[in-house]
């Protein structure tokens, strides 16, 4: 990493730490996006690094708050207990669908998926403990080892932060490490990796559960902000939503799921009021992107800072 | 009469007539994007959002139009819609490949994907920005009004609903005659297989792309004119349906025209016969059933691996 990239690094961990210290932008928006940057982070994992598109990605998001939220309020279990149940959960929903999904690919792969986090939603409508439609209100923020109150909003924002920060540095990690490099040798070329003799379908499978389990920690985090668990969290917008962040960010980038989660999350706060208008915005934003802005906005920054160079 | 398991024989024929109906859906869907993701190797995610298109432009037409153009008279009967819509839809499904699905050919397969999706979200959006959810009823035409009784096993059969299954099964094994049986599917057939070496023998296949997405979105319309008057006509009504269709279409595979025809057909048989003895489970019976498929049988049950 350059010396210049750290720079931008520690710029953006200072104006995050600074946040609570001004009345622009609201904390709870800002956890919101940070959950989603999370979310968009665990995604890219996925579909940047690895080259598998999964339209299922909700399922592991909201199954987690659910989890999180059922437990947080109606077992009157810990915060860390919850989210540590939310994203065990939801890493073994993806080892399952995952298991399944990979042995179909491309295209198959993304309608595999659907599918199966379709089916989550049809579970999540219809058995008793997830509310139905009214979803889990009302879930109790708690207090942090027993010590530290959440239900401030500068010290949730604090705890969202640091867990934001410690999925970033795991994601990271992960691809920085020959791990990581096998992943991309993947999806260059999978046959070739076969070829080279890494068992590909192993790879794949603990990457996929690996992205799902942080999408569910991104899912506990946010039921926690918002207190809320509903069906929006597993419904396929919800997998469409992430997709669009990644790649209006750009794709097998570090940091380009977050600066697209910052923008579609603001942009939708910014259309809420006027009803369907931010579907159609989501709409027309993948077909620009798709058709001339592949590379999303980090993609487009950095390809213009290697020209120069 | 005799019960099984606390079913009557006339729950029964009446649910598998619910899921015949339903079947014929997926079937003329899967159907079209089969035939798309053959030539165009895109799956269509779009497929759902231009059946409720369609069934939207048939009301519109019976409704709306009249007034817009100020003569409250004249409406589109449903027999004009039945062959206008799927026109109209190719039409549009022409204009899209022309102008973005082109673009991307030369892209990974997921990018068709994900333009498809965002214009799906846009149909989507627009109509339940000018309509809302709530739906809106569509009057079947009235010589297929009422039903037949049939009364020597005591239940009675809906006309128009007889009509939706003969008359997709007619498109459906028209189009599957013409792609196996005739010279011009030989062409598509060949065009599936090695596009290249079509385009050397001097086929215009740049061309017959763009017709095979127009027949595509093309049935898509007109599955919606069919639909609109059996379900409540709604901007989500398509992409409920969708998500299941591909589920239809991972079992089935998208290698061949019957295989996605028969597998559309038997998906909705099997979900309506669920309905009758494990109603909780309908709506899941397909995905459970794509999962065995993954886990037996990965291509598909009429699928190769592409």
């Amino acid at each position: 990493m350059s010396s210049k990239v750290k720079l931008l690094y520690g710029i953006l961990a200072l104006i995050a730490l600074l946040l609570p210290f001004q009345d622009f932008i609201y904390l709870v928006f800002a956890m919101k996006v940070l959950c989603f940057a999370l979310f968009a982070c665990a995604f890219n994992l996925l579909l940047g690094f690895t080259g598998l598109l999964s339209f299922g990605h909700a399922a592991f998001f909201g199954t987690s708050a659910y989890i999180t939220a059922y437990f947080c309020k109606e077992m009157g279990l810990s915060t860390e207990l919850g989210i540590i149940l939310g994203v065990i959960g939801s890493g073994v929903l993806g080892f399952l669908i995952g298991a399944l999904a990979i042995r179909r690919q491309g295209i198959y792969f993304a309608m595999v998926t659907l599918a199966l986090s379709q089916m989550v939603y049809f579970l999540a409508v219809q058995l008793p403990f997830t509310g139905g439609e009214d979803g889990i209100q009302g879930v109790p923020r708690g207090k942090l080892l027993n010590f530290i109150d959440l239900n401030n909003d500068v010290s949730m924002y604090y705890f969202v932060l640091a867990v934001f920060l410690l999925g970033f540095a795991l994601i990271m990690r992960t691809v920085y490490s020959p791990f990581g490099q096998i992943l991309k040798a993947i999806r260059e070329n999978e046959p070739r990796a076969i070829s080279l003799g890494y068992d590909v379908d192993r790879f794949k499978l603990t990457a996929f559960v690996l992205s799902a389990t942080l999408a569910g920690l991104a899912g506990s985090m946010k039921a926690l902000v918002f207190q809320l668990a509903t069906l929006t969290d597993v419904h396929w917008h919800m997998s469409g939503e992430v997709v669009l962040m990644t790649l209006l960010g750009g794709m097998g980038t570090i940091l380009g799921p977050a600066v697209g989660a910052g923008i579609v999350v603001s942009l939708q706060n910014y259309l809420a009021n006027i009803g369907s208008w931010s579907t159609i915005a989501t709409g027309f934003i993948f077909v620009i992107c798709v058709l001339a802005f592949r590379r999303g906005v980090v993609g487009e920054i950095s390809a213009f800072f290697k020209s120069k160079s | 009469m005799f019960e099984l398991l606390g079913i009557t024989p006339q729950g029964l024929i009446a649910q598998l007539l619910v899921g015949l109906i339903n079947g014929s859906f997926y079937a003329i869907l899967s159907l079209g994007l089969a035939i798309i993701f053959g030539l165009l190797n895109i799956i269509n995610f779009s497929h759902g959002a231009q059946y409720t298109m369609g069934a939207f432009i048939a009301w519109i037409g019976l409704t709306q139009f009249g007034q817009w153009l100020g003569f409250p008279d004249l409406t589109i009967n449903y027999w004009f819609a039945l062959i206008l819509v799927p026109l109209i839809m190719a039409g549009f499904g022409l204009i899209l490949e022309r102008t973005m699905l082109r673009r991307l050919y030369h892209l990974d397969h997921l990018y068709g994907l994900l333009l498809t999706f965002g214009l799906a979200l846009i149909i989507e959006g627009m109509f339940r920005h000018w309509y809302g959810i709530s739906g809106e009823s569509y009057p079947a035409p009235e010589i297929l009004q009422g039903a037949i009784p049939l009364e020597s096993i005591g239940i009675v059969l809906p006309k128009y609903r007889i009509w939706v299954v003969f008359i997709s099964m007619t498109v459906c094994f028209s189009t599957w005659y013409v792609i196996e049986r005739t010279k011009l599917g030989a062409y598509l057939r060949a065009g599936t297989e090695n596009p290249k070496l079509l385009q050397a023998f001097g086929i215009n296949v740049p061309l017959m792309i763009s017709l095979a997405y127009a027949y595509g979105v093309g049935l898509a319309g007109f599955a919606g004119v069919l639909a609109a008057p059996i379900f409540q006509v709604n901007p989500l009504m398509g992409s409920n349906l969708i998500i299941v269709v591909f589920a239809v279409v991972v079992i089935g595979g998208m290698g061949s025209i019957m295989g996605a025809i028969l597998t559309g057909l038997a998906l909705g048989l099997v979900e309506g016969l669920t309905k009758v003895f494990y109603p909780e489970a309908s709506g899941v019976v397909i995905f459970v059933i794509m999962a065995i498929v993954l886990l037996i049988r990965p291509a598909g049950l009429f699928g190769r691996e592409k």
